[in-house]
């Protein structure tokens, strides 16, 4: 069972990082929605259901759809000879890895409080779900709340932005 | 947990230092949107894992990682949108030749 | 206490103040003003002289000043004989040249200026008259010389006469420093200034110089040798001027000094003798040159020279009285030869002899009160000149210096002769030009000659054996001359006959044989040539002093000139030097500051604002990589 979350993770990096580096756009796109559902995968091994149901749903489903959308609309297919990455390249490498080791070895050294209380809830339940619809309307129905306002503005400001000048 | 909480974590970082590479090279803006979802994501996988190997209430971590999903989805269209809004005025989504702040 | 004596100066003083202020407002009256002052001056003095005369001595004084040494600076009066002689002559003759002057003045345009100073002068005249003290006669002194100034270039439009006030000044000026020094010096020697003070003086080895550095302010202001040389020139002033002050009073006061300062020169052995022989000195010299003069007021004036030369002399000898009655009689002579001579002036409109004669005739009062004068001055009996000259030869034949006595007697003879030349040639024989039309003058003039011409007549017999001597009795308090009354017949007769010979010989020369005169200039041509060269004073002054003076003066404008001239130059051309180096300088540096900081801002900005690319990517990257640095060293 361990060799497979392994794997998930593994192939779910190789993704990310074709992500990264094709040079059509196209191609980036799915291997971009790939690992989003490598990591959908990830939630469900920890136990996290509904939240895999989400990602799933909204990213993979609105969100890549709305890339796609923007890829096609932006991108000349013709023009293949464009180079995919700026100058930067060498100094992002070598940034990205410093930055990572350093987050290892952050990791790696700082003792985690594990409660083992923590660790028998993590055993499968239906209640899980329950627990996240009861938490997010008594306890974070704030947030909640914000967020649908935010989400309104969002709404307005994206048509306002994307909207086409009238021609006077 | 079946795999230590130290391994999720580590694929966070990874997943994380990816998309951080992605936002400092790629030449299309819309390849540097992509990359700041990985980021995103990296962090939601962090959270769960924290909550779940750490809290009491495990549901914490989940609620926290479903607000980041919908404000990520937000930052996104609206980001496509000024995408579109560039592309209808200088007809390039290259990053590089979107340069007429400098001196 | 006879303290209204003090109203007899304050008079003629405001009639100065009102004449000076409201002056161009009064016209014609400004001369009645001084005039009624001058008078009512004379009505105040006039009781007072009758008390003294019958014996009383009043005094009086009030401080003044009191100097940090502890002597007090007085002002007050003495009235004792001498200043009462003093006082009658200077307000009877006062007032009526005054009295003249109204009418000779008429028209001028500055006529109340005129009375203004002829106040001013009087009232500064009567001060010192009165004066009990060396401080306040020297203060009226100086006044008086100042309106001598004033009023002899009262025409200032000539420059001769501006000239003349000059001369006048500095020539006296010379006399009153040695006056001055010669106060000092008694201070120092007597400790006290007042004339009272002096019978008791005390011997004291500067004593001396005292008394000839006094008796230098009497050789300035009285014209003697060797500063006469102004008087002559001072005649360019008005004719009153030249009656009232350069014959009667001012040059008086010379005289008047010494006889107040008696007690010094008699102390003073050696003084007196300097005196004598100046006086002596003087009265040869000024009638000598007398005999050649042309100009009527110039033979007055070197008259009066001879006259002064005559009462110093006369003082020097000793003769307190004698000098002081010659003094009082030629006041009133000389006064009214000038006053006739005024009026031949203004009748004729010149002064030269050469255009006058037979002048008898066209202005009777005018002749007649001249010719009277000049038998007066000559000394011929019984008139006034005669009793006054002849004490004065009395005393200097009774003196111990005999020769004094034969100059003074040659000089009387010449006296009489250039006075009598005077008068033939402008009264007698014919017109010379047929041009001027002699017209007597109006009666304001006309009437004080007569006035004076009395006094010319009877003011000599008070001192004449007629009246027992009474006047040498009044005046000469000290008793040294009571038993000097006896007729010296000796004296009394060759004074007569040097008279009478002068007058002969004058007739013989310019009436009856109007020849001789050139025939006697031509046969003692060095004497004639001296005699109109008046002894050639004027041009050795100027050789000596007046000359050198001017050079230096030249010089030292000269060299203020370079150098000053050079230093302004100098420093102006500094300056421009020093702001043009400041001003190259200033450009180089604060231009080459101001364009530094531009420089090195633009260079500084060029390198700097390659940050700004434009490009999100690179400030996304600058991020990071400020992030990794500092993560790194937190977790360091």
């Amino acid at each position: 069972m361990q060799f497979a979350i392994y794997a998930l993770m593994v192939i779910s990096v190789v993704w990310a990082v074709c992500a990264v580096t094709l040079r059509s756009l196209f191609h980036s796109a799915l291997c971009f929605t790939a690992v989003l559902l490598g990591i959908a995968g990830i939630f469900v091994v920890l136990h996290a259901e509904f939240l895999a149901a989400v990602q799933v749903l909204i990213y993979v489903g609105a969100v890549m759809t709305l890339v796609i959308f923007a890829v096609m609309l932006t991108e000349r297919l013709t023009d293949v000879s464009v180079r995919a990455n700026n100058q930067q390249i060498w100094i992002g490498l070598l940034g990205g890895v410093a930055f990572l080791t350093l987050l290892i070895k952050v990791i790696l050294v700082t003792p985690w409080p594990k409660h083992p209380d923590a660790v028998a809830a993590t055993v499968m339940t239906s209640e899980n779900t329950k627990h996240i619809g009861i938490a997010l309307l008594s306890q974070y129905v704030f947030p909640f709340e914000v967020l649908a306002v935010v989400l309104t503005a969002v709404i307005i400001g994206a048509v306002v932005i994307a909207k086409k000048d009238k021609p006077a | 947990m079946i795999v230590p909480l130290e391994h999720f974590l580590i694929f966070g970082a990874i997943i994380f230092t990816i998309g951080l590479y992605g936002t400092l090279v790629r030449r299309n803006l819309i390849g540097v949107l992509i990359s700041i979802e990985l980021i995103l994501n990296s962090v939601n996988v962090n959270l769960v894992a924290f909550s779940k190997a750490t809290s009491m209430a495990p549901e914490t971590g989940q609620i926290f990682a479903v607000f980041v999903i919908a404000m990520a989805a937000a930052a996104v269209a609206v980001g496509l949108a000024i995408v579109i809004a560039l592309y209808r005025v200088q007809k390039t989504v290259l990053a590089d030749e979107v340069n007429l702040l400098k001196w | 206490m006879v303290n209204q004596i003090y109203f007899v100066p304050l008079l003629p003083l405001a009639a100065f103040v009102v004449n000076i202020f409201f002056g161009k407002k009064l016209g014609e009256k400004a001369g009645w003003i001084s005039v009624i002052t001058s008078a009512a001056a004379c009505l105040i003095a006039l009781p007072i002289m009758f008390g003294v005369a019958r014996g009383g001595h009043f005094h009086h004084e009030f401080l003044w000043l009191t100097l940090s040494n502890g002597h007090a600076l007085e002002f007050g009066y003495l009235l004792d004989p001498l200043s009462t002689t003093l006082l009658f002559v200077v307000t009877v003759v006062g007032t009526l040249i005054q009295v003249y002057a109204t009418g000779y003045m008429h028209g001028d345009p500055k006529f109340s200026r005129f009375f203004a100073y002829v106040s001013l002068f009087m009232a500064a005249m009567l001060t010192l008259v009165i004066a009990n003290n060396f401080i306040q006669f020297f203060v009226s002194w100086e006044i008086m010389g100042l309106c001598s100034y004033l009023l002899i270039g009262f025409w200032f439009e000539k420059d001769s006469a501006a000239n003349a006030g000059r001369k006048a000044f500095l020539t006296t000026r010379i006399g009153d420093v040695g006056f001055f020094i010669g106060i000092m010096t008694l201070y120092v020697a007597s400790g006290s200034l007042n004339f009272r003070d002096l019978h008791h003086l005390q011997p004291h080895a500067l004593l001396p110089m005292a008394a000839l550095f006094i008796f230098c302010g009497t050789i300035g202001k009285s014209a003697q040798f060797p500063l006469h040389v102004w008087l002559p020139d001072a005649m360019e002033g008005p004719t009153p001027v030249s009656a009232l002050i350069h014959a009667a009073t001012m040059v008086a006061a010379g005289v008047y000094l010494v006889a107040r300062s008696f007690p010094l020169f008699e102390a003073v052995p050696q003084a007196m003798t300097v005196v004598a022989t100046i006086g002596t000195i003087t009265a040869f010299m000024a009638a000598f040159i007398a005999l050649t003069a042309t100009d009527i007021k110039k033979v007055l004036a070197y008259s009066t020279i001879s006259q002064l030369g005559f009462m110093v002399a006369a003082l020097g000898l000793g003769g307190l009285t004698p000098g002081t009655f010659h003094l009082m009689t030629h006041a009133f002579f000389k006064a009214l030869l000038f006053m006739a001579a005024g009026s031949v002036i203004h009748g004729t409109g010149t002064q030269e002899i050469k255009e006058l004669g037979g002048l008898f005739g066209k202005m009777k009062h005018t002749s007649w009160t001249f010719l009277i004068g000049s038998v007066a001055i000559a000394g011929v009996p019984p008139l006034s000149g005669f009793w006054s000259k002849d004490e004065i030869l009395l005393t200097a034949y009774n003196s111990s210096q005999r020769w004094i006595y034969w100059v003074l007697l040659a000089s009387a003879f010449m006296t009489a002769f250039y006075m009598f030349r005077l008068v033939f040639l402008t009264f007698f024989g014919k017109a010379r030009n047929h041009h001027i039309h002699a017209h007597e003058s109006p009666v304001n003039m006309t009437l004080p000659l007569w006035v004076l011409a009395a006094g010319a007549i009877l003011l000599g017999l008070p001192g004449s054996p007629f009246f027992g001597n009474w006047f040498q009795n009044f005046l000469g308090g000290h008793g040294e001359h009571h038993a000097e009354h006896v007729i010296n017949w000796f004296v009394m007769g060759s004074s007569v006959v040097a008279a009478t010979g002068g007058i002969l010989l004058a007739a013989v020369l310019y009436l009856w044989f109007p020849q001789g005169a050139l025939k006697m200039g031509e046969i003692f041509r060095p004497l004639y040539l001296a005699s109109i060269n008046k002894l050639w004073f004027d041009e050795l002054y100027k050789r000596i002093i007046v000359d050198p003076w001017q050079a230096t003066g030249r010089w030292l404008f000269a060299f203020d000139k370079t150098i000053i001239d050079g230093t302004v130059n100098g420093a102006g051309w500094l300056t421009l030097l020093t702001s043009r180096i400041h001003d190259v300088f200033d450009k180089y540096i604060i231009d080459g500051l101001v364009n530094l900081t531009g420089a090195v801002v633009q260079i500084f900005g060029a390198f700097t604002r390659r940050i700004q690319t434009g490009l999100i990517q690179n400030y996304l990257l600058i991020v990071f990589l400020g992030v990794l640095v500092l993560v790194y060293f937190e977790l360091k």
